[in-house]
C-alpha cells in the first residue's frame, strides 16, 4: 500500500514537472510586447575591436529609434564569447533556452559562429549575421533561419581580384594563413583575377613575424601583393612590409577589413595610399549612411568601421521585419518573409537578399587618405567595382526565391 | 641576395630565442628547476618597456628600464617563491610555475590591460641598403646588433669572470660548488635576475615587431625549451648554437622548403604539405638530436 502511494506520488510529481516544462516551452500565445535580441560577439582580447564596433553600431540603431526596434521596445542581451567557440555555444544556448530571444546576432568570426549556430537553427531561432558569412551556409547548407546582412566571405577577395585587373596588374603574390578561410579567400581572389599568380604562401594562423615571407616576396618581384590576414596578423604584416621597404616596389592590395579604422590607427601613416575593397565606406553619399556616420561619431567619438556599419544594418533589418509584421513575432513565416524583403535603407545603399539569404550588393574600391584633421580615413574611388554581386555558391542552395 | 636576407632573418630570430633560452638553461642547469613562467617574464618585460616608452617618450630608456625592473622582479620572485621549489620534484615545479603563468597573465591584464602599443623608434622605421640590392629593415639590424653584443657579453661573463666560473661550477656539480664555499643561495638569485633581464630585452625588442599582449610568452617559451634541449641543458654555448639553429631551420622551413616541395610535388600537394612540414621542422630536428645525442650538442655536465 505504502509503495503504491509512494509511486503514485512520484508519478504525480513527475507529471507536474513535465507540465510546467511544457508550459514554459509553449510560451505566451499573445502578441509580443517587446523584441528580445541575443547579441553574442568577441568583446575582449586582441580581436575585441571588431566585436565592440558591431555592438556599438547595433546599439546606436536602437538608441536612435528611442530604444525600440520596429515599434516594439527592444531588449538586447549582450554576451562576450571571449574568442572561444565553446563559450559562444553556451551563450547561444542560454539566450535561446532561458531568455527565449526572438533573434540572435553579433558573432564576428566564422569558426566561432559555425560552432554556435546549430543552437539557434535547431531551435528555429532566426540568426542575423552581422559579419561571418561562410561559403558553406551560402551553398548546400543554406538555412531559412539564417540571414547574412554583411557580405559573403569570398566577396571582398573577388572584388580585390577585379581591382587587380582594373589596375592592370600582370603578376600577383598571395599570402594567407593556413586554414579554411585563408584558402577560401585566395580562391575568391583567383576566381576574378585574370593575370598571373606568381607565388602563393600559406603561413601559420596567428603568425606575427613575417620576415621570411617578405624576403620571398622581395625575390619574387610581384607587381602586386594581396594578403588575407585578419586582425593583429594584418597589422603586423603591413608594418613589417613598410619597414622592409617593399612598399616602394610592390602595390599592396587589401580586403577592406585589413585597411579599416581598427588597422589604420595602430599602423599609422604607413597606411596612407593603400587600396582596398569593401561593400561600405564612410563616405558613401546615401542619406542613411551620412546620418549613421555623423551619429556614430557623435555617440562614440571615433570613426565607424565597416563592422559598425554591419551592426547598425543588422539592427535596421530586424526593425524593418518587426515593423512589417506589426509586432506579431510568433508568426515565424511572416517574420522570415519580412526579413527576406529587407525593406530598410541600408547604409551601404542598394541591398537585397539572394535566394540563399546572402546579400546581392555593390562592392567599392577604397583608398586610405587624409581626413583633413591629421588622421586617415577610407574614401571610395570611382563607381562600384562589382555591381549587384552575389556569391558563387547560391546554385547549390536548395531554397527557392 | 635572398639567401643572405633569409640568413639574417634566421640569425635575428635565433638571437632573440637565445636571450630567452640563456636564462632558461641556466635556471634549469644550475638550479635543476623547470621554470614554465620564464615566458611570463618575457611578457612582463615587454609590457614594462611599452609602458615606460609611453611615460618617458624614449625607446632606449624604455628598454633599459624594463630590463632592470624585470631583473629586479625576477630576483624578488626567486627569493620569495621559486626558492622554496628547488627541493621539490619536477612535477611540483611545473605545477607551481604554471600557476604563476596564470597569475602573471591576469596581473598584467589588471595593471596594463590586454595589450599595449609599442612602436620602433621612427628613425629605424625604414629599410637600410646593406649591399647593392640588399635592403634590410633597420630595426631588425638593431635587434641583430643587440643580440650579438649580449651573446658576446654572456660569453665573456661566463668564461672569463669569477661569477661565470661559479655558474659553470654550479651547473657542473652543485653539491661540490657549495662545499667549496660559494654562496649558492645568492648565486641563484643573481642568475635568476640575469635571466629575467635577458627575457625583458627580448620582449622589449620584439614588442614592436610582434605585439605586446597578454599570453605572448607562452608560444615562444616552447621554442626556448626546444633550444635548450638541442643545445644541452645548462650550457650557454649550447643555448647560442641551438637558438641559431632553430632560428635558421624555422626560417628555411617557412620558405626554401616550401619552394623545394613545389619543384617535386603538384602545387596542390605542395601547398598542403609545405606549411605542415614547416611547422614541425624544428621539432623533427629536436627529435633527431635527442635520438643521436640525448644529452644535447654541448652538455654542461660531463
Amino acid at each position: 500500500m505504502l509503495t503504491i502511494a509512494h509511486s503514485l506520488k512520484k508519478t504525480l510529481a513527475a507529471t507536474a514537472v513535465a507540465g510546467a516544462l511544457l508550459g514554459a516551452l509553449a510560451g505566451p500565445a499573445t502578441a509580443a510586447d517587446k523584441v528580445k535580441v541575443g547579441f553574442v560577439s568577441t568583446l575582449s582580447g586582441p580581436s575585441s575591436a571588431l566585436g565592440v564596433d558591431i555592438r556599438d553600431g547595433f546599439q546606436l540603431a536602437v538608441k536612435l529609434n528611442g530604444g525600440k526596434l520596429g515599434g516594439l521596445p527592444a531588449e538586447v542581451l549582450v554576451g562576450d564569447d571571449q574568442f572561444k567557440p565553446d563559450v559562444a555555444k553556451q551563450l547561444f544556448e542560454r539566450n535561446i533556452k532561458r531568455d527565449k530571444v526572438d533573434f540572435m546576432t553579433g558573432v564576428v568570426f566564422s569558426n566561432i559562429m559555425l560552432a554556435a549556430l546549430p543552437e539557434a537553427l535547431d531551435a528555429k531561432t532566426i540568426y542575423i549575421s552581422a559579419n561571418a558569412a561562410p561559403s558553406s551556409i551560402a551553398g548546400k547548407e543554406c538555412n531559412a533561419n539564417f540571414y547574412a546582412v554583411s557580405w559573403p566571405n569570398d566577396a571582398y577577395h573577388e572584388a580585390a581580384g577585379q581591382l587587380a585587373n582594373q589596375r592592370d596588374m600582370k603578376s600577383v603574390y598571395l599570402l594567407a594563413p593556413n586554414y579554411q578561410a585563408g584558402k577560401d579567400s585566395l580562391a575568391g581572389f583567383k576566381r576574378t583575377f585574370k593575370g598571373q599568380v606568381i607565388g602563393e604562401n600559406y603561413t601559420k594562423l596567428g603568425q606575427l613575424d613575417y620576415a621570411a615571407e617578405l624576403a620571398e616576396i622581395r625575390a619574387a618581384k610581384p607587381q602586386a601583393l594581396y594578403i588575407f590576414l585578419p586582425g593583429g596578423m594584418g597589422i603586423n604584416f603591413i608594418k613589417q612590409f613598410v619597414g622592409a621597404g617593399l612598399s616602394t616596389t610592390t602595390t599592396l592590395l587589401l580586403p577592406g577589413f585589413s585597411a579599416d579604422q581598427d588597422v589604420i590607427n595602430p599602423v599609422g601613416p604607413a597606411m596612407s595610399g593603400l587600396f582596398n575593397t569593401a561593400h561600405w565606406s564612410p563616405d558613401l553619399p546615401n542619406a542613411a549612411n551620412v546620418k549613421f556616420v555623423a551619429e556614430f561619431q557623435k555617440a562614440y567619438n571615433r570613426m565607424p568601421t565597416l563592422y559598425a556599419s554591419q551592426g547598425y544594418d543588422a539592427a535596421q533589418l530586424i526593425a524593418a521585419a518587426v515593423r512589417d509584421v506589426k509586432g506579431k513575432l510568433e508568426d515565424q513565416d511572416a517574420v522570415r518573409k519580412a526579413l527576406k524583403a529587407a525593406r530598410f535603407d541600408s547604409v551601404r545603399g542598394a541591398f537585397k537578399f539572394n535566394s540563399n539569404n546572402y546579400p546581392v550588393q555593390n562592392y567599392y574600391v577604397r583608398v586610405v587618405g587624409s581626413d583633413g584633421k591629421g588622421g586617415l580615413v577610407n574614401k571610395t574611388i570611382g563607381g562600384p567595382i562589382l555591381k549587384d554581386h552575389g556569391d558563387a555558391y547560391v546554385g547549390a542552395c536548395p531554397m527557392k526565391p | 641576395m635572398l639567401f643572405i636576407e633569409q640568413a639574417l632573418n634566421g640569425l635575428q630570430f635565433g638571437l632573440m630565442l637565445f636571450l630567452l633560452a640563456a636564462g632558461l638553461t641556466l635556471v634549469f642547469g644550475v638550479m635543476d628547476m623547470i621554470n614554465l613562467a620564464h615566458g611570463s617574464l618575457y611578457m612582463v618585460g615587454a609590457f614594462l618597456a611599452a609602458w615606460l616608452v609611453q611615460q618617458t617618450g624614449s625607446f632606449v630608456w624604455g628598454v633599459l628600464g624594463a630590463t632592470v625592473l624585470t631583473a629586479l622582479f625576477g630576483m624578488l620572485l626567486e627569493a620569495t617563491l621559486l626558492r622554496t621549489l628547488y627541493a621539490r620534484d619536477h612535477l611540483s615545479q611545473v605545477l607551481a610555475t604554471f600557476a604563476l603563468i596564470l597569475i602573471l597573465n591576469d596581473g598584467v591584464k589588471m595593471l596594463f590591460g590586454t595589450d599595449l602599443p609599442l612602436s620602433a623608434p621612427a628613425a629605424l622605421d625604414g629599410p637600410v641598403e646593406l649591399l647593392p640590392g640588399l635592403m634590410y629593415p633597420a630595426y631588425r639590424l638593431l635587434i641583430l646588433g643587440v643580440g650579438l653584443a649580449l651573446a658576446l657579453l654572456m660569453y665573456v661573463v661566463v668564461s672569463h669572470t669569477r661569477l661565470g666560473a661559479w655558474v659553470r661550477a654550479g651547473a657542473n656539480n652543485r653539491a661540490m660548488t657549495e662545499m667549496m664555499g660559494v654562496n649558492v643561495k645568492w648565486l641563484f638569485t643573481v642568475v635568476f635576475g640575469i635571466g629575467a633581464g635577458l627575457c625583458a630585452v627580448a620582449g622589449a625588442l620584439l614588442g614592436p615587431l610582434l605585439a605586446v599582449q597578454v599570453g605572448m610568452g607562452e608560444n615562444i617559451l616552447i621554442l626556448a625549451f626546444v633550444v635548450i634541449v638541442i643545445g644541452g641543458i645548462g650550457s650557454i654555448r649550447g643555448a647560442l648554437v641551438g637558438a641559431i639553429l632553430v632560428g635558421c631551420i624555422d626560417t628555411l622551413g617557412r620558405t626554401v622548403l616550401q619552394q623545394l616541395l613545389r619543384e617535386f610535388l603538384s602545387p596542390q600537394w605542395a601547398s598542403a604539405a609545405g606549411p605542415a612540414i614547416a611547422s614541425i621542422a624544428v621539432y623533427v630536428f629536436m627529435a633527431a638530436v635527442l635520438a643521436l645525442r640525448p644529452q644535447g650538442l654541448f652538455p654542461a655536465r660531463g
